[in-house]
């Protein structure tokens, strides 16, 4: 059980924008992708789940060939992908976003249920059930983005910045919240963050990109170790 | 005041009808980003089907359901064997801007000329399945006849179904997901492309039915729903062009102007008034009567 | 721009030649392939050069017909000047359309102008004074007695509407060569770099649309005068759709196929019509070919030469070239 990605290139026209990256996540473990901008972090996490075309190399979750199929289809394998900035349908409400998590299962009565245990995660969502998703504050929204991917009951979430834009209390609670993910549901995640620190004090693996090449790959703990990530990354 | 209440009713069962040709330009317009003007083709072929079927079987009802069928199926040709391979192959160039709109004209033309070729260009009358003569109070004779009732009152139940459809259902969600967002439509497991094909083919069915429900009260040619389309796409302008509700209030809006300036002032001034209120409701409020988020220069 | 000026002279002196040389009906389908040059380069300079489509030329048309037909008729001015009135005047009213399309893109401005052109045709029966269904009588007056008892009308037509064509496309090819063309260009490839640059976007897009209008108005009055008559059903709807087929057809942002486009508008009626003569000439075939063509014509070119024959034709050579290079 595991997710198994090797030497993957991914192309923007004439930019390579990730370029023979492997690595392997265990079941279970939270491994975080760090990098500056431009890295080919937002791009990796795309291409994993379907929506951008790999130009070389492959990616397996288990026996499933992420390449195989169209990003819908691949919710369906328990891969569920939180993209870049908060990605809430604006137009629609609280409830509305939560159910498009699960619309595919077409099963009325598991979709509550796990409403109910995502509400339990994020409270606040309860509170706000009816309301459009573009009333809510930017903390709220990225709770909800990842409820709506939890309501697909994933095996392995992709999460891409997270953090992006919130106040550093909010970062906490959703990197806590992530943690319990995988101690209590034993979810696998990739978590893109440029938060270096905060992404590498959870997870269990690390890897660093820069321009589109992995640069130092291990666990988390040897990356926060690692004088020159300290350099690159965290700034001390 | 019969002949305020019966403008208010003959506007009512007009706007009824720009309504739903405007609702059709709206669906589409928010999955796909193209107004449909190949919309009055495509409704002008369902409603010579309906014609064919009036005049074998002599009856309405059978036209009618035959009609919206043959609009959605329509529809969803249009979208799977047209639109899409447009948009795979038109993908550079200054063109791309303007591609959809050429092309739906273009498939415009087209259907026009291929019911041309059919049914010929002569006027084709659809009769009217109850009387088209007015109600009468005491000695007066009030415009307004069964036929404008039957007109609200269908519309009515299509709106309420199409409102149950897209508020009530997982469809009506996947539907509006994918048109407000198709990316996070389809990492949520909704299959954009089969879903925005069927938007395609409910928009058809309610072109069709406008189609079909202007015909009695004129007559049939292969332009005889150009106006409907215009009206259809005012209305849509008027309604902010990204909201269902905006397209029912906005047809509703242009129905009774129209109808109230043609019953108080000309019959002459119907199309100016309509063109004049689509040209004031852009100059001064350009994102509609009914309040839309998003900018109109996308 | 003197090389150039000295190119559409001898390009007049060719067209001058060949229009001594032909029969009566090319003659005058040279005169309507003149109109229709006009008519078409006011498209190309609209969305080729400011991104913005109208579907309602043919509209635009009609009321430079109109504003001529008046002139000369009721007012009795001499047809040159009913001319330029007809640019003048439908400049300014494409001006005030333009003001309300300028705030919008796309689909807004395509159905506001497909408004216009399914409307203001129908609007002249509503009015005495411009004719009702039959419109109005423009006399076009004899050719000039210098020019030889046997110079024919429709030669004279020839000459004025190629010479309004020509100075028609030599005024074109500069405005687009100058600071407006550049403006307009980098209008269409991104409004929000162009109004970041200092541009401003809206005004730029009321003159593209005033001007384009002016071009239109003139074509109309020079379609009147050739055929006598302005009249709603000279300006069909189909008149705007052939119009924008035209346009993509010669390539929406280049101005050196825009007679090709003209031509291919002419030939479609008398091939419709040698078709139509083959199935007994039948009604139907006779009312709809022409429109079936045309629109099969404008779809095929959005889908197999979408930026105009131009850009194909640089490919196929790019390709040769590699081949043998
Ligand atoms: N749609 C695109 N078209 C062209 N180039 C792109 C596209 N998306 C990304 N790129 C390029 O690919 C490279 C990687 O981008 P990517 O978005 O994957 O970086 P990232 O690591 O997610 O950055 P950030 O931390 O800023 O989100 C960049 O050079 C970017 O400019
Ligand atoms: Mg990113």
């Amino acid at each position: 059980m595991s997710l198994v990605v090797s030497n993957l290139s991914v192309d923007h026209g004439a930019i390579r924008a990730v370029s023979g990256v492997s690595f392997t996540v265990e079941s279970g473990k939270i491994a975080a992708i760090i990098g500056s901008n431009g890295a080919g972090k937002t791009t990796l996490l795309r291409t994993l789940s379907g929506l951008k075309s790999a130009t070389h190399g492959s990616a397996q979750w288990n026996d499933h060939d992420l390449f195989s199929v169209k990003p819908e289809f691949n919710v369906r394998h328990g891969i569920a992908h939180v993209g870049e900035g908060k990605s809430v349908i604006a137009e629609l409400s609280v409830e509305e976003n939560l159910h498009l998590g699960a619309i595919w299962r077409k099963n009325k009565k598991e979709m509550k249920s796990t409403q109910l245990d995502v509400i339990e995660l994020f409270p606040i969502l309860g509170e706000r059930i009816k309301q459009r998703a573009d009333t809510l504050s930017g903390g709220e929204r990225q709770m909800l983005a990842i409820g709506r991917a939890l309501m697909s009951r994933p095996q392995l979430l992709l999460l891409d910045e997270p953090s992006l834009g919130l106040a550093p209390l909010v970062i906490e609670q959703i990197f806590q919240t992530i943690k319990s993910l995988r101690d209590q549901m034993s979810l696998t995640v990739v978590l893109v963050e440029q938060n270096a620190l905060g992404a590498l004090e959870i997870a269990d693996t690390g890897i660093a990109l820069n321009l589109g090449k992995v640069v130092v790959a291990g666990s988390a703990q040897s990356l926060l170790n690692d004088p020159a990530v300290r350099a690159a990354y965290l700034g001390y | 005041m019969y002949k305020f209440i019966s403008s208010l009713l003959i506007g009512l069962s007009l706007g009824a009808i720009y309504s739903l040709m405007s609702i059709s330009l709206v669906l589409v317009w928010r999955s796909t980003r193209v107004v449909n003007f190949a919309q009055a083709g495509q409704a002008i072929v369902s409603t010579y089907i309906a014609y064919e079927v009036v005049n074998r079987t002599g009856s309405f009802w059978l036209a009618f359901i035959v009609a919206i069928l043959a609009g959605a199926l329509l529809g969803a040709i249009v979208d799977r064997y047209f639109m899409r391979p447009l948009f795979k192959r038109v993908t550079t160039g200054p063109i791309v801007a303007i591609a959809p709109v050429v092309a739906t004209l273009g498939l415009l033309g087209i259907l026009r000329a291929i019911v041309g070729f059919i049914w010929g260009v002569e006027l084709k009358p659809i009769a009217a399945p109850v009387s088209l003569d007015g109600y009468s109070l005491g000695s007066e004779v009030l415009p307004f006849a069964p036929y404008n009732a039957l007109v609200i009152l269908i519309v009515a139940i299509v709106l309420i179904v199409l409102s149950l459809l897209f508020q009530k259902t997982n469809l009506g969600l996947s539907l509006r997901a994918s048109a407000f967002s198709p990316e996070i439509a389809r990492l949520s497991g909704v299959r954009v492309n089969e879903i925005r094909t069927l938007g395609w083919a409910i928009a058809g069915a309610a072109g069709a039915i406008a189609g079909i429900l202007a015909t009695p009260t004129s007559y049939l040619s292969p332009n005889s729903l150009d106006i409907l389309l215009v009206f259809g796409f005012a209305a849509a302008v008027i309604g902010g062009l990204e909201s269902m509700v905006g397209a029912v209030v906005g047809g509703l809006v242009l129905g009774l102007g129209v109808t109230f300036v043609s019953n108080y002032v000309s019959t002459s001034l119907i199309f100016p008034t309509a063109f004049v209120f689509l040209i004031v409701i852009l100059l001064v409020r350009p994102s509609g009567i009914v309040a839309g988020k998003r900018s109109r220069r996308a | 721009m003197r090389k150039r000026l000295l190119l559409f002279i001898a390009l007049g002196w060719v067209l001058l030649f060949i229009g001594d040389r032909v029969d009566e009906l090319r003659v005058y389908q040279g005169a309507s392939i003149a109109v229709y040059t006009i008519a078409i380069g006011s498209i190309i300079l609209l969305t080729g050069y400011s991104g913005q489509i109208s579907l309602g030329h043919g509209a635009l048309m009609a009321f430079g017909g109109y504003v001529a037909a008046l002139c000369v008729a009721n007012a009795s001015l001499p047809l040159w000047f009913a001319f330029v009135m007809a640019a003048l005047l439908t400049g300014i009213f494409g001006g005030v359309l333009g003001f309300a399309a300028a705030r919008l893109s796309g689909p807004y401005l395509a159905g506001t102008t497909l408004a216009l052109a399914v409307g203001l045709p129908s609007l002249a029966n509503q009015f005495s004074i411009l004719g009702g269904e039959q419109g109005i009588y423009l006399d076009p007056g004899l050719p000039p007695a210098r020019l030889g008892e046997d110079f024919s009308q429709y030669k004279w037509f020839f000459w004025i509407t190629t010479l309004a064509a020509l100075i028609t496309m030599f005024w074109l090819s500069n405005i687009l060569r100058s600071k407006y063309g550049r403006t307009w260009r980098a209008l269409r490839g991104n409004e929000v770099a162009a109004q970041l640059c200092g541009v401003h976007t809206g005004r730029q897009k009321v003159l593209a649309f005033a001007l384009s209008s002016g071009l239109a108005g003139l074509a109309g009055a020079l379609l009147v005068l050739t055929i006598s008559t302005v009249s709603p059903s000279a300006f069909p709807l189909s008149l705007s759709f052939a119009l924008v087929t035209g346009a993509v057809v010669s390539g929406i942002y280049d101005l050196k196929g825009v007679m090709l486009g003209a031509v291919i508008l002419v030939i479609i009626p008398e091939i419709a019509d040698s078709v139509a003569s083959r199935f007994g000439d039948s009604l139907k075939i006779i009312s709809t070919l022409p429109g079936l063509l045309v629109s099969a014509l404008l779809i095929l070119a959005v889908l197999f030469t979408p930026n105009g024959p131009g850009e194909k034709l640089h490919h196929l050579r790019h390709k040769r070239k590699a081949h043998s290079g």
